[in-house]
């Protein structure tokens, strides 16, 4: 595919991963994602490729060990709570040093929660969400061709760093139908002679694994994960700023929320009002650098969410609390206008600190 | 001129294991060993290791290997299968490990008829965390979570996982089979052995149990242990052959 067609979100992501080369899919139902292995299952056999319906979330991240550590392209998708689910094999993933694409689409918690979407995951995606030391490369898209885009770097990404990448989306863009373009991509095979494979000549076995009983190992092991973790923070920040250079307020929002506030400051701007947004894109590594240099010439921030307020907290530590940071967020599935928006930004300008 | 007449298999890494002594793993990780030699898939056998006792069977095999989270590696397994169908994909794993939170894991493959082989150690108890209650401890065993020995009325009985997968439609041949004497452990290689030509032969999922002792934490001699096996474990842990695609009835 090469021109524009109009893709529901949930299915986009899919057929970006099978232009991404990926051919292992490994999932299981759960609104509101279900699109994606659905898609799946009727895809891949077209190409040769593997759906397999797990019998369990936590089922199939373990295939997608299995897959990964075989030398795979491969991915598995979920929403919520079937993420948390995943969260032993996650962590199994990121310990072993394997590839692969994970997608979140969002909805309500916390528990069985609802099915409308919501950005309440914000944390267990950036913090880690298993148990131990280590990171997932988060990516956030705001638009149905972003998922295509980052779907496509994710798989990218994941296999230059040997790590597991989270596409962290929500229910409305994995429901919602924009144009999109998927390229033709001429992807080349990422060398894998870390894999098991079979030895197949190569005279000494290959063995995936996260084990080292030896605590100076495991923590040579550990100190070898942060190394590689402050290398994806040098490389791999990526946000996006919309009228930040003379802005006194600087919103802050990703994924869906972003393109809501988008509207609230169009609004505002149109009133001469002096906001701006910022857009990170990858939630970790979180891009610390434009906020450091906004907080010395905005006069506060806005924290826009679909959560009670998680990604504020590195709001606040990349700026270093220079600023006042305001939040404004909505929960279990309820999702704030332009107008809420348009409200708090009205409200803070209006105030001491934004005079 | 010397004759060789027994060696280590090359599937068989040469270093000690970690074993206790008497412990029948070693045994079995020899048969696997000796299968793969004389089936000449080595270069393209992969295992997947358990949680448990045999947690450092990577170590061991001279073989690719994935170490599994626990119960898990009936799905790593599926995973490498489907990426590799010409290879020969194997699990190595107990019965805490696949009988107790591996049990949806190892159900599916079965149904589903996963084309892997599951050797499957069963000691009726829990080695590596030191001596608790498995889902095949015998009804009356002392464990240190079983202090008063078990209790069907508490921990209900202990679960037959031979006999219940062969219930299934997909798995191609189920048997069990014990390491207590040369003959069994003829017996045992050749189920070992059959599990794997099987595989090669493109049939789905094969399961060998495998009633193994655990001198250490049954708190016996290993000479006891063999005997405490023969006497308590095999009249609930019948050996024979519970499914054989190939029509040979037990």
């Amino acid at each position: 595919m090469s021109e524009k067609v109009l893709m529901k979100g949930n299915e986009a992501i899919a057929e970006a991963a099978v232009a991404a080369g990926c051919r292992h899919y490994f999932g299981y139902p759960i609104t509101p994602q279900t699109e994606i292995p659905e898609y799946m299952s009727k895809r891949m056999p077209q190409i040769g490729g593997v759906f397999l319906q797990a019998e369990s979330e936590i089922s199939a991240i373990n295939m997608v060990y299995g897959a990964a550590g075989a030398g795979a392209r491969v991915m598995t998708s979920s929403s919520s709570p079937g993420i948390s689910l995943k969260q032993e094999g996650i962590s199994y993933i990121a310990g072993a040093e394997l590839p692969c694409l994970i997608v979140n689409i969002m909805r309500g918690g916390p528990g069985l929660g609802g099915i409308q979407p919501a950005q309440g995951d914000y944390f267990q995606a950036t913090k880690g969400g298993g148990h131990g030391d280590y990171r997932n490369i988060v990516l956030a898209p705001n638009s149905v061709q972003e998922m295509v885009d980052y779907t496509i770097l994710g798989f990218d990404l994941a296999e230059k760093y040997r790590n597991p990448v989270m596409l962290l989306g929500d229910g409305v863009l994995g429901q919602m139908m924009e144009p999109v373009e998927i390229k033709e991509i001429s992807s080349t095979p990422t060398e894998k002679p870390w894999a098991a494979t079979g030895m197949r000549g190569r005279g000494k076995p290959n063995i995936i694994n996260s084990l080292f009983l030896k605590a100076n190992e495991l923590e040579d092991h550990n100190i070898r994960l942060q190394k590689k973790y402050a290398l994806i923070q040098e490389n791999e920040m990526r946000w996006e700023e919309i009228c930040t250079e003379d802005a006194e307020l600087i919103v802050v929002a990703y994924g869906i929320t972003a393109r809501i506030a988008q509207s609230a400051i169009d609004k505002a701007r149109g009133e001469g009002k002096k906001v701006g947004l910022l857009r990170p894109i990858s939630l970790w590594p979180f891009p610390e650098p434009p906020f450091a240099r906004l907080a010395k010439t905005a006069k506060a921030f806005l924290t826009v969410e679909l959560s009670a307020g998680q990604m504020i907290e590195d709001v606040r530590l990349a700026t270093r609390d220079a600023k006042p940071v305001h939040f404004y967020g909505r929960t279990g599935g309820m999702i704030m206008t332009p107008i809420e928006i348009y409200q708090e930004i009205s409200k803070i300008l209006e105030s001491k600190e934004g005079k | 001129m010397a004759e060789v007449l027994f060696s280590r298999p090359k599937a068989l890494a040469d270093m000690p294991t970690h074993y206790c002594p008497g412990c029948h793993h070693g045994i079995i990780h020899r048969l696997i060993a000796e299968v793969i030699d004389e089936l000449d898939i080595q270069e393209k056998a992969i295992g997947v290791a358990p949680v448990g006792c045999a947690v450092l069977a990577y170590d061991y095999f001279n073989c690719d290997m994935l170490e599994a989270a626990h119960g898990r590696a009936p799905a790593v397994a599926t995973g490498v299968k489907r990426v590799h169908p010409d290879a020969s994909v194997f699990t190595y794993q107990g019965d805490g490990d696949l009988a107790a939170i591996g049990c949806a894991e190892i159900v599916h493959a079965a149904a589903r008829g996963e084309k892997i082989v599951t050797v499957f150690v069963n000691n009726a108890i829990y080695g590596m965390t030191g001596g608790q209650m498995a889902p095949t401890t015998l009804v009356g065993q002392v464990t240190s979570t079983s202090p008063y020995g078990r209790k069907e009325e508490v921990a209900g009985m202990p679960i037959r996982v031979s006999e219940m997968l062969a219930t299934l439609d997909g798995p191609a041949f189920i048997a069990r089979v014990a390491v207590n004497n040369p003959a069994n452990m003829n017996k045992a290689k050749a189920a070992i052995k059959k599990a794997f030509e099987l595989q090669l032969g493109g049939h789905g999922f094969c399961l060998v149990e495998v009633l193994s002792i655990c001198p250490t934490n049954w708190g016996k001699t290993p000479v006891e242990a063999v005997k405490w096996m023969e006497e308590k474990m095999m009249p609930h842990y019948p050996l024979g052959v519970f499914k054989d695609v190939q029509g040979v009835g037990k």
